[in-house]
């Protein structure tokens, strides 16, 4: 029997190395994976590469990690924002490496990874300093940049509900990086609010198909925390 | 401002003056900031459906204080409602859409915006400290019309529609229409023609406001 369900964090972050690239969902603290980045920390890998659209906020989740000194490197659309105090304070120090991408360049070079496909040519970036020593071409009058699939070691995901097959729902505006990033990783943590019977989830329903998911673990959503983390 | 017959729109105004070309039906996805504001002028019986970067249509306007959700957020981590007929999708999707050339309309806001339609409006400086530059970009290279709602000058009285931009250019050539607080601006082969300018205000002086050559609509 498939039960992809682990026992405990421990057990879903049990061989994640140093020097990993680590895909983390979420857009701000909505629908990030907050439990498994505090796994993470606790498990203990450094010299980690981190895909995340933000840079993490207050001192918590994925800005403690940074605090921790556990990232060399994270590649992100938009680092700056409200309450980014730990990021901006190692940016500055030169403790942290930074590539930032442009938001959709960024969603399809994981898409692209998912799917087997190395590179893409996109019209978004051209002219500008995010485009500089990449090769460009012009296709039907478009000038365009060519972006390479990113791939990760480990992906960790929030999802609202999972069965033991790892087919997924999210929730609400919750999805927006998360099934992204299922598909792109070698190894997919979930986080999942509720963990339900297999078959329960009309098929229709399921957002990220179970092929995806190595690994989940029953999370489930405080939702004072949440708001906290906001 | 040495001419006292006109009077600049406040940003409320401008956001207002904006709405009104927006007609029913299309789809917009407003920027952070001041474009967000024109949202809350288009009337409810006109239906235009609004996208959000991380994963939304069918954006409604913030939600009453007691039915805050927290999982429901816009681009700029603002709680938001969505409205009947309202659909979620994954970030992938979103910009999809959004490079596919779906959309109608996208607004921003620009430091500066050129003549040959070139905007920049995420960085300062090459040597900008953490640069973000979110969807910018592919909002500006995907959008049917990419209209920029701003100031027509800086604090200090600089031009902000110029004949080069000197900052960090977000895409070329993507400018179709500018609103500012004094006049709204097309942005064509020719360059720069005014539309339409707030009363009182005669093109001689809009143009010792701005940083490139003025044609009057014909």
């Amino acid at each position: 029997m498939i039960n992809k369900q682990v026992r405990d964090m421990a057990e879903a972050m049990a061989g994640i190395q140093d020097s990993a690239t680590v895909l983390v969902g979420g857009f701000g603290s909505v629908g990030q994976p907050d439990a498994l980045i505090d796994g993470l920390i606790e498990q203990g890998a450094k010299d980690l590469t981190v895909v995340a659209n933000n840079a993490g906020a207050g001192r918590v989740g994925l800005a403690r990690l940074l605090e921790l000194r556990r990232v060399r490197k994270i590649i992100c659309s938009y680092p700056r924002s409200a309450g980014s105090v730990v990021f901006e304070e190692l940016f500055r120090n030169h403790e942290i490496e930074l590539e930032v991408v442009p938001q959709g360049t960024l969603a399809e070079r994981l898409r692209a990874a998912g799917a087997g496909i190395p590179a893409f040519f996109t019209p978004t970036g051209y002219g500008t300093l995010l485009a500089k020593g990449k090769q460009t071409a012009e296709f039907e009058g478009k000038h365009c940049v060519l972006e390479t699939a990113l791939k990760g070691d480990v992906a960790l995901v929030q999802a609202e509900l999972a069965d033991r097959w790892g087919n997924l729902t999210f929730r609400s505006s919750g999805r927006n990086f998360n099934p992204v990033m299922a598909t792109a990783a070698t190894m997919t943590i979930v986080q999942a609010n509720k963990v339900v019977e297999l078959g329960s989830i009309p098929p229709e329903a399921v957002i990220t198909p179970g092929i995806y998911v190595n690994r989940v673990v029953h999370v489930p959503v405080d939702g004072a925390a949440q708001e906290k983390a906001a | 401002m040495n001419d006292v017959s006109f009077q600049a729109l406040s940003r409320r105004q401008m956001a207002e003056r904006m709405a009104r070309d927006i007609p029913e039906g299309w789809y917009v996805n407003l920027g952070i900031g001041l474009p967000t504001l024109v949202a809350d002028f288009v009337p409810p019986e006109r239906e235009v459906i609004f996208h959000s970067e991380n994963g939304l249509l069918g954006m409604g306007p913030a939600p009453a204080p007691d039915q805050a959700d927290t999982w429901l957020i816009n681009a700029g981590k603002q709680q938001v409602t969505l409205r009947p007929g309202g659909s979620f999708f994954h970030q992938a999707d979103s910009f999809a859409i959004i490079r596919g050339g779906h959309l109608d309309l996208c607004v921003l806001g620009a430091f500066e915006v050129a003549e040959n339609g070139d905007i920049a409006n995420w960085a300062t400086s090459a040597a900008d400290n953490a640069p973000a530059v979110g969807g910018a970009m592919d909002l500006s290279a995907g959008a049917k019309q990419l209209w920029v709602l701003m100031e027509h000058t800086t604090k200090d009285g600089q031009p902000k529609l110029v004949e080069r931009c000197s900052y960090p250019l977000t895409a070329l050539g993507a400018v179709t229409r500018i609103y500012t607080n004094l006049a709204v601006i097309e942005v064509g082969p020719q360059g720069f023609t005014v539309l339409d300018m707030v009363p009182g205000l005669t093109l001689e002086a809009l143009q010792a406001q701005t940083g490139a050559k003025l044609r009057l609509a014909a």
